[in-house]
Parts: structure tokens; sequence; C-alpha cells
């Protein structure tokens, strides 16, 4: 098991919004989360990484305890690739120091080593005619897709996307989603949180439906679309796909 | 027409006060970036005590005209030389000024990006290192200009405590050749000017060179 996830707790102001959630990763696969909004996806992936720390339960990534006190927090990090909804670039530096930043900051490699991870990973993302261009003069797609970039650079052994599409404007969804795609057919372990149904149907391994801060139901695509055992999960994946 | 002949042959002695005045503009700007950027770091990074100390020592050095904090430096019982103490009580008031300079600058980087950097693994002392000094320096290096060129002129205080920087030449100017008080005062008021301009301008260049796209640029 590459991440097991043990009755995670987590309020806001007296307001629960994870309510004991546990469920496993297995390397090399996709699992993508979905639910209606305020149901606690984001914030059960940034309890992942700890960026907000959970009140209780437990997370393992192989078998390290990352809820234990005495976890290299930062250690850990640089493992688990973080994709934000809204790419969070560093916007003094160029898309090649963006992308190299973790290998040459965090993991301590070289400049050389750096630069050839940083291209390497550009290259997957097919930007490499922008590596001397600033965030600020990217589209957001491209944006996006260099923000992937820079999680790859550190070699992670999953990368989370905290609903990567939802700020791009629909035309500039495909080209990050096709990079996604692209990673999931390389065997890298994906979690997504996303409201891309078609995504979710074509590339997850597994679905994982949150409502209130509970897992309500997980299976297959194929098991979620055609036959959930929830009638939420029903509602929820009607009312979605009528909009596309 | 005899006291523009003065003027002239007193500028070895002008030239030296503006040697002084620049010695000084360093020295204050320098102990003021180096107190500024800790109390700003301080203040946006650190626990609730460090806040609230750094806090109110801020707001205490700013409060305090910066004549009167120049004579209690001066004549605090540490023999501290005119020089040393002009740049101690000059640079600690410049301190809380450019202390909120930086903060606000720092305040203005995305907290995105710091988070993301956190979830990179990149620990508290790198961050602030590769993160949000380059672009703190971007956001405050135009009102930092605006603190540097007001420094300049407060230069000019150091007098009272027997600094002989340019004020102090002009008046040494004035008391031997009995009056031209108006004509020295402007000669000196031309020094600043030219002064001021040169200091600004240079620094004007250099937020032009470490502009990148992404970051405003200064409306000339």
């Amino acid at each position: 098991m590459l991440l097991k996830v043990d009755n995670l707790h987590k309020s806001f102001d007296g307001i629960k919004i994870l309510n004991g959630i546990s469920f496993d990763l297995k390397k090399g696969e996709v699992t993508v989360v979905i639910g209606p909004s305020g149901s606690g996806k984001s914030t059960m992936l940034r309890c992942l990484n700890c960026l907000t720390p959970p009140e209780e339960g437990q997370i393992w990534l192989e078998d390290v305890e990352l809820t234990s006190s005495e976890a290299d927090m930062n250690d850990a990090r640089s493992k688990m690739g973080f994709v934000f909804q809204d790419f969070n670039l560093f916007t003094h530096l160029t898309v090649l120091d963006n992308v190299r930043f973790g290998p040459l900051r965090v993991n301590g490699k070289s400049k050389k080593e750096a630069t050839d991870i940083a291209l390497e990973e550009i290259e997957r993302v097919g930007m490499i005619d922008k590596v001397d261009a600033y965030p600020a003069q990217l589209s957001g797609g491209q944006k996006q897709r260099i923000s992937i970039a820079r999680a790859l650079a550190l070699k992670p052994q999953l990368i989370m996307f905290d609903e990567p599409t939802s700020a791009l404007d629909p035309e500039l969804t495909n080209e990050v989603l096709a990079v996604m795609s692209a990673l999931a057919k390389d065997g890298m372990t994906l979690l997504v949180v996303t409201h891309e149904m078609g995504f979710a149907r074509s590339v997850a391994d597994r679905i994982i439906f949150l409502d209130q801060g509970v897992i309500l139901e997980k299976g297959t695509p194929d098991k979620m679309f055609t036959e959930p055992e929830h009638e939420r999960t029903r509602t929820f994946l009607k009312m979605l796909s009528q909009l596309d | 027409m005899e006291i523009v002949h003065t003027l002239i042959g007193e500028l070895p002695q002008f030239g030296k006060g503006v040697l002084v005045a620049v010695e000084l503009l360093i020295g204050i700007m320098s102990l003021g970036m180096v107190l500024g950027l800790i109390f700003a770091t301080a203040e946006v990074f650190g626990s609730w005590p460090v806040r609230l100390i750094v806090g109110c020592i801020r707001k205490l050095l700013w409060a305090v005209p910066q004549l009167v904090l120049l004579s209690i430096v001066f004549y605090l019982p540490f023999n501290l030389s005119p020089m040393v103490a002009a740049i101690c009580a000059l640079g600690l008031c410049s301190a809380a000024f450019q202390s909120q300079i930086f903060r606000g600058a720092i305040l203005s980087i995305q907290s995105g990006q710091l988070e993301a950097a956190k979830a990179m693994g990149l620990g508290k002392f790198k961050t602030i290192i590769y993160i949000v000094i380059p672009q703190m320096v971007r956001f405050s290096i135009g009102s930092w200009t605006n603190e540097l060129a007001s420094e300049l002129k407060d230069t000019s205080l150091a007098y009272v405590v027997g600094v002989m920087e340019i004020m102090r030449q002009g008046k040494s100017i004035i008391s031997y050749t009995f009056g031209n008080s108006l004509v020295v005062y402007f000669f000196i008021a031309c020094i600043y000017f030219c002064m001021t301009r040169m200091g600004t301008s240079i620094f004007y260049r250099i937020e032009d060179k470490l502009w990148v796209p992404g970051f405003k640029k200064r409306k000339d």
C-alpha cells in the first residue's frame, strides 16, 4: 500500500468537515474523488500532506506515519506532489526555474542535475518552447501544465490534484487533462479531486464519492456510473452529466 | 559677488560634507534595512510574543521624532561619537519605516505561493530566502527609494550633534562671511537636490533591471 488513510477527522470553527475518512492508495493507481461542493474533498487532500493538519486519524506513506509527531513532514511532502487549483507558480521565476526549484532547493541536486530533470519534465508536459517565459506570460492551461511539471520534478511517489481545471476556461481544460491522462498511462499514482466526469470515467481506476465529510461510496468507474449503491451518488452524477 | 567666490573656494569643504552625508546615509539605510527586514519577517512570520515585542519596538521608534531620538542616543552614557550616534538614531527610525515597506511587500506575495513552497517540502527559512525576499525586493524597491530620498534629507539632522555634514559646512561659511545665509542655504538646497536625483535615478535603474513580467512597473 502506498498511502493508507485511517479515520481522518477535521472541523473548522466547530463545523465537522471530515468525519472519519479511511481509504488506501495502491502504487500506480488513479483515484478520483468526486462529491458536491462543501463535501470536504479539498480539505481531505490538504490533510493528507498536513497543509491542514487533521485533528484525528492516521496517515501512512508506505511505512512512515505522517501523523506521528516525529514524522519529517518536509521529507514526506516532497514525496507527495500537490497541484493547486490556482497553480501557485512562483511569479519571480521563469518556467525553467519554477520546475527546477524542487530538485535544486528541496532535493539538494546540483544545478546541472536539476536542470536536466526540469527540462525532461517540461518536455513531458509539452512546454519546452516556453522555458524562459515567466508565469505571467502564460495562459491558465500552460500555467497548470508547468505546475504539474514542477510537482513531477520532485520525483514524487504520488501526485495529488486539487480541482486542477476548475480555474480554467473550458477550452483550456483539455490540455491539462491530456497531461494527466498521460501520467496515468505512465503508471504514476494520482489522487485527483475533480468535477471532470469524462476524465473520471476514462482514466480512473477507482472513484471515491465524498458527501458531508464521509466516503459514501467507492468503486470502479463502471460501477459508480452505471449502478451506484446510493441514491445521493446517483443524483449527483445525474446532475453533473446533465451539465456536460 | 564675493560670496560666490567664497562658495567656490569652499567647494572642497562642501565635498567633504557630501562624503560625510553619503557615509551617514549608507550607515542609516544599512542599519535600517537589516533591522527593518528582521522586524518585518518577525511581524509576519513570528509567534505571537515575538510579534507583540517587535510591534511595540517598531511603534515606539515610529512615534518618537528623529531629533528627539538623536539627542537621546547622543547623550546616552556610552560616549558615542557624533557619527555613530547619528547612524544609530536615524537608522533605528528608518528601521521602523523600512519594516513597514517590507511588511507590506511580504503581504503582497500571494499566500498560495508560500503554500506551494510548503507543499513541496521547503522549510520556512528557505522559503523566506528563495521565495519571499526576491519578491519582496521587487514589490518594495519603489517605496524603498522614496525612503532613501527622505533619509538623505534627514542626514542634515546629524548637524545638531556636530557631525561635519553639508549643513555644518554651510553654517561655518555663514559664520565667517557674516551673513549671506540665504545664498548659502540655497546652495545647500541645490546640493541636496542633485544628490537626491542621482540617488533615486540609480535605484530606478535597479528597479528596471529587477523587473520581470507579473510585477507592476513604476510609472514615470
